[in-house]
């Protein structure tokens, strides 16, 4: 068994790994939001039930909503087809993704102080401007390290997968195991996802040093 | 003529009636101080003339014509707040400058943005853009801050701040000028700058409304002063009336207080 076969078989779960990790990011993140507004907006029902959906969502296993997403459907309505497996992991991550970064924003947008609201409003500047001029950024700059850590934790998180037997980077990795008795590619695997979570990290490293000019 | 005519404002939070029926008229180029000990709805009044709360009665007219009437239909009340918050600007206690964008982008932002919304704005965009700059410089030039332009608000000590925040009122030309406590939340020896600032406003005409703590200065800048208890006038009249003789029992202990 070559290093570099074992590598191009990683590669190919490392690949699967970072489709899930992309798609529920470019979902959750927007989902997200509107998640937020809801629960900070001004009917009272569309605020309970953001609350409740967060609620939920952040007091069950993320491997439970996996396998809920998968088999829920299918016993449901009886009958017995189920979600691509692949679109089934996506579905719940993103779910699940939504609620935490929806929590993320809140914080962030609750944390801005009533006087720059006030301030934008008696200068004559429209809600619509207040937000995306004023309070915006200020908001950006406060919910990159919680935003960083959640999307960190979301690159490990799509180990999960496997649990519907999803051909991602760890589960590829314990193939090994069964079919080849090798227990190194499984290590091997961990440095694929340090050098991803590396990556990210000086990422969120340089826009915190972009946003490093003011202080909000 | 009166710039700015109040009348009858009542404003309640919950139960309680803050402001119990306030009325008075302001000259232009006049400066009005308020005075009044804490929790006499001294900011809440400058609160309402600015939009940010809306008085549960009353009228509100700037140049005679009607900004706001609690007895109107909401519809019409709402309409173009924001336009008509231009007709006042408001320099607050605790700066409120954005953080974000260095001193000169504080004076012009809003400008800016209301020239967005022009019909010509495309056309002369850059002689616009110019001209917002231009004029924002000149202002941060009287506030004595133009070495400091590019500064960020962080940057700056919390006088300087204030002062930026009374350059970005002026920017849009309002008809009224409201400070809430200026200086309060400055060292007394940072005070004096943002009190010299608002005395040469003040020589110059422009028609402004203190709330203040710092009596002084009141009797120095203002025209005439209010005295607010319990969300009533209690008293007003001329800077030396109210200084200097001082009719009923309440504002001459409100001095006595203050002063010692
Ligand atoms: N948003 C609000 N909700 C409830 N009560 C409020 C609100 N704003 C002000 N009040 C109350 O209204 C009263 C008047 O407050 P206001 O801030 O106008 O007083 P003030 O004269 O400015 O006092 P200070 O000199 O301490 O600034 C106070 O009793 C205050 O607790
Ligand atoms: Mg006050």
């Amino acid at each position: 068994m070559s290093f570099a076969y074992v590598t191009s078989k990683l590669l190919e779960g490392f690949g699967l790994t970072c489709l899930i990790f992309a798609i529920t990011l470019v979902f959750a993140l927007p989902l997200g939001l509107l998640v937020a507004f809801c629960s900070m907006g001004k009917h009272r029902a569309v605020r309970y039930a953001s609350k409740a959906f967060v609620w939920i969502i952040r007091s069950t296993p993320l491997m439970l909503q996996v396998i809920i997403v998968f088999y829920g459907p299918g016993l449901i309505w009886g009958t017995g087809s189920y979600l691509p497996r692949l679109t089934a992991v996506i579905v719940a991550f993103i779910i699940n993704y939504a609620a935490y970064f929806s929590e993320i924003y809140r914080g962030g947008i609750e944390s801005i102080s009533k006087g720059q609201y006030e301030a934008g409003q008696v200068l004559g500047m429209t809600k619509r401007q207040i937000f995306f001029r004023i309070t915006l950024l200020q908001v950006v700059k406060r919910i990159i390290p919680p935003m960083s850590n959640e999307i960190i934790t979301l690159v490990k998180d799509t180990s999960l997968a496997r649990i519907i037997a999803v051909k991602e980077l760890i589960m590829m990795a314990q193939e090994f195991i069964s079919a080849n008795a090798l227990i190194w590619p499984l290590f091997y695997s961990g440095v694929f996802y340090m050098v991803f979570c590396g990556g990210l990290t000086l990422f969120f490293g340089a826009i915190e040093k972009k946003l490093d000019y003011f202080s909000a | 003529m009166a710039i700015l005519r109040v009348e009858n404002i009542r404003k309640c939070f919950g139960k309680i009636e803050v402001l119990r029926g306030i009325g008075f008229s302001l000259g232009r180029g006049e400066v009005l101080s308020i005075i009044g000990s804490s929790g006499s709805g001294k900011t809440t009044l400058l609160r309402c003339l600015n939009f940010l709360e809306t008085p549960d009665a009353g009228r509100i007219l700037v140049n005679d014509r009607l900004l706001f009437d609690a007895a109107g239909l909401v519809e019409e009340r709402d309409a173009d707040v924001h336009r008509k918050r231009l007709h006042f600007g408001l320099v607050f206690q605790n700066f409120n400058l954005f953080p974000q964008y260095t001193a000169l982008r504080n004076v012009t932002l809003a400008k800016e943005l209301l020239a967005h919304g022009q019909a010509d704005f495309r056309k002369d965009k850059t002689r616009i853009l110019r001209e917002i700059r231009e004029e924002a410089v000149s202002l941060l030039d009287q506030v004595g801050l133009s070495d400091k332009a590019d500064a960020y608000p962080h940057q700056l000590s919390g006088g300087q701040q204030q002062r930026v925040a009374i350059a970005r009122a002026l920017a849009l030309h309002p008809d009224i000028l409201c400070f809430d406590e200026p200086t309060s939340a400055l060292d007394p020896e940072i005070s004096g700058e943002v009190l010299l600032v608002i005395k040469g406003l003040a020589s110059r005409h422009f028609t402004m409304v203190i709330v203040t703590h710092e009596m002084g200065f009141a009797r120095e800048v203002s025209d005439r002063v209010l005295f607010l208890d319990d969300g009533l006038i209690a008293e007003e009249g001329g800077a030396e009336e109210i200084f200097g003789d001082p009719k009923s029992e309440r504002l001459r202990s409100f001095l006595h207080s203050v002063i010692t």
